[in-house]
């Protein structure tokens, strides 16, 4: 594996020609799935419908995407608050995330968590997260569980650029080290914390860098190429699984659209913006795979139909979805759960 | 009948419930060898060894966070922080991330963390390590906060935090740790939010918890020769805070001293002082008053430091000031 400061291209992680084509079209459907998800709940936010602060990842999709294709299904996850991809590419369900962003009773958590707030117990993913840094250390402790119980279960924390300059980044990544945690940390270098640049929030030229401290490998990959993504979490996940430790992925990447939705972007150019779209990690694999004739015009069109199809079904459930019941207001606080031999 | 200390009481619950449960797991700093700054833990970490007794680096957010990470999981950790003032390296991990995931998430998760520290003054442990912030704690929805004062106690308290569910904020005070006291022989758990009668009395009600009850005791009996019959209330837990029995009690005495050694500013007494005259105010005879800490940062020095903090003379004046009129 390499371990940073190395162009994913350079290192050759990957060989076009090693993915087979419906893989290749599922890394594309759900990198869509996820586009039209965030475009949808984008319109619904500024209609009004949506309740409580958006933070799009319209452009991270490969991120999200490339590692979950990369981890079994009972693997951990946790995320940021800028969340939305992670879940989707973790498997939950459009609908029921939809309507957690409307504030219904059949959100994924009934209402209670909005955007920033959404799990799936189920599904392994424990949650995304309000506050920075959050996501790194529970992530920590779901690795130390799968250890613990000698299960083949890998753990991921989903983070920005933000959250590696927190103290929670230094102590897990330590921990983890220390004990070989079954752990994958995952930095969404998107370029900006709300609206300040790495580049002045970073002393390390690489967030990956940092790996090196803490004895394990750092990765920088194309955060926009959802292959090179994929191979560097496949390694990973290979590390984790054979009891070798933790691997810190930075991802080099960008949000095309601000930090949160009302966002006036006076912190970057429009011709920056425009730069990193040039390289939108949906067209570039529509694009590649098209070359191959692995996709044609009807091929994309029946999986954009689908996919809209998909969506709009589930802003139609969210929007026809009964308010949380005021009653229950109070539940959850505590588990009710009654003590056993007490 | 059995005597153990506050401290191997402690260490009793956490060594039953180990091997009841396998999924229960101690992690903090010097804890295996050591047992803990207090020696709270003393032998655990040779009878289960490190798998099981695990020992971290200083790194308190990710301690405690992992302890989170580790209860959503289906693991049950006792987090051990050894001193109280070591949580503010991990408040948001305590604050915005135990306390609230089970209500963000909808009831998805259980989260049983246990989180284990001592609070309280002793022998010049200074304005770092002697600090009492239960109120902080109390005030935040989702977290139990138990504050055991006996030996009995502190075992029966462990074994329903660790056959619980939700987390607990488990603080126990430095200068209990020696304290010896019965502690039965058979299995039990004390539930939570059920303060007990540890003195009757008829004149004044005092409820307080944790090492004021032994000081209010101390300040019962002088009172006592003075033809003052407190009845002193062990609250235990303060949250759940169990205000009905402070209630009923007051309805008796007529009278009410709350004491607690944390800053009477902003403290839990506070609190229990507005609640009670919510409720039974018509049955009070004299102003409710709080004993607790001066507003000050705790300093070194043994004379500032009784200065500072609460002890049985100053309940004994507490009492004698609700008393104040009344003939005795």
């Amino acid at each position: 594996m390499s371990i940073s400061s190395q162009d994913a291209r350079q290192e050759g992680r990957y060989s076009f020609d090693s993915f087979d084509s419906q893989l290749l079209k599922r890394f594309l459907k759900e990198m869509l799935r996820i586009r039209v998800f965030e475009q949808r709940a984008e319109e619904l936010t500024l209609s009004g419908k949506v309740v409580g602060g958006v933070h799009l990842a319209i452009g991270q999709e490969a991120v999200a995407v490339g590692v979950m294709m990369a981890l079994k299904e009972e693997d951990y996850v946790t995320g940021p608050h800028r969340g939305h991809h992670i879940l989707i590419a973790k498997g939950l369900e459009t609908s029921k995330l939809m309507a957690e962003l409307l504030g219904k009773e059949t959100g994924i958590v009934g209402g209670r968590g909005g955007s920033m707030h959404m799990a799936d117990a189920s599904k392994g993913m424990l949650g995304v997260n309000g506050i920075v840094g959050a996501s790194i250390v529970i992530a920590t402790g779901a690795a130390f569980t799968a250890q613990y119980l000698i299960r083949d279960q890998a753990a991921v924390a989903f983070f920005g650029d933000g959250g590696a300059n927190k103290g929670q980044f230094h102590e897990s990544l330590n921990m983890a080290s220390i004990f070989k945690l079954p752990a994958i940390y995952v930095c969404e270098n998107n370029q900006y914390a709300v609206e300040t640049s790495v580049e002045y929030s970073t002393a390390a030229e690489h967030i990956a860098d940092r790996g090196a401290g803490y004895r394990m490998p750092g990765v920088i990959v194309d955060g926009l190429d959802v292959l090179d993504v994929y191979s560097a979490a496949k390694e990973a996940r290979l590390r984790a699984g054979s009891g070798e430790g933790p691997t810190l992925i930075e991802a080099k990447t960008y949000r095309f659209k601000g930090h949160s939705i009302g966002d006036l972007e006076n912190y970057r150019t429009r011709e920056e913006v425009q730069e990193w779209m040039k390289n939108d990690p949906i067209i570039r694999l529509k694009l590649s795979m098209e070359e191959l004739g692995l996709l044609d015009e009807n091929g994309w069109n029946a999986m954009k139909t689908e996919v809209e199809q998909e969506i709009e079904a589930a802003v139609q459930f969210a929007v026809n979805s009964p308010e949380p019941n005021v009653e229950t207001v109070m539940d959850h606080n505590f588990s009710a759960e009654v003590t056993e031999h007490a | 009948m059995r005597e153990l200390t506050y401290a191997s009481a402690y260490a009793e619950a956490i060594r039953e419930e180990m091997e009841r449960d396998p999924n229960i797991f101690v992690l903090g700093t010097d804890i295996r060898i050591r047992g803990g700054h207090f020696g709270q833990l003393k032998d655990i970490g040779k009878t289960f060894g490190h798998k099981r007794v695990v020992d971290t680096p200083i790194s308190e957010a990710a301690m405690v966070g992992m302890s989170l990470g580790a209860a959503l999981t289906g693991l049950r950790p006792i987090c051990d922080l050894n001193f109280e003032d070591f949580y503010l390296g991990a408040m948001d991990e305590v604050v915005n991330q135990i306390a609230k995931v089970q209500y963000k998430f909808n009831g998805q998760f259980k989260c049983p963390v246990i989180i284990r520290a001592s609070s309280g003054a002793a022998r010049s442990t200074g304005p770092q390590h002697s600090q009492s912030f239960e109120a902080w704690f109390a005030h935040t929805p989702g977290l139990y906060v138990a504050m055991p004062s006996t030996p009995e106690d502190i075992k029966g308290l462990m074994k329903t935090a660790l056959r619980g569910s939700n987390p607990v904020i488990f603080s126990t005070h430095k200068m209990l740790s020696s304290l010896k006291g019965h502690v039965p022989e058979h299995d039990y758990a004390i539930p939570f939010g059920q303060a007990k009668i540890v003195k009757p009395g008829s004149d004044v009600t005092i409820a307080t918890y944790s090492i004021m009850v032994s000081k209010s005791l101390q300040a019962a009996a002088v009172l006592e020769k003075q033809g003052i019959s407190a009845e002193v209330i062990d609250l235990r837990t303060i949250a759940p805070l169990d205000l009905d029995r402070i209630a009923q009690s007051v309805r008796k005495t007529k009278r009410l001293v709350i004491a607690h050694e944390a800053y009477r500013h902003g403290g839990i007494g506070a609190e229990i002082a507005a609640s009670i005259g919510e409720t039974v105010f018509d049955y009070l005879d004299a102003p409710i008053m709080r004993v607790g800490s001066k507003h000050s940062v705790m300093p070194v020095s043994p004379i500032l430091q009784d200065a500072i903090t609460p002890n049985q003379n100053d309940v004994i004046a507490a009492v004698n000031s609700v008393m104040e009129g009344v003939k005795v």
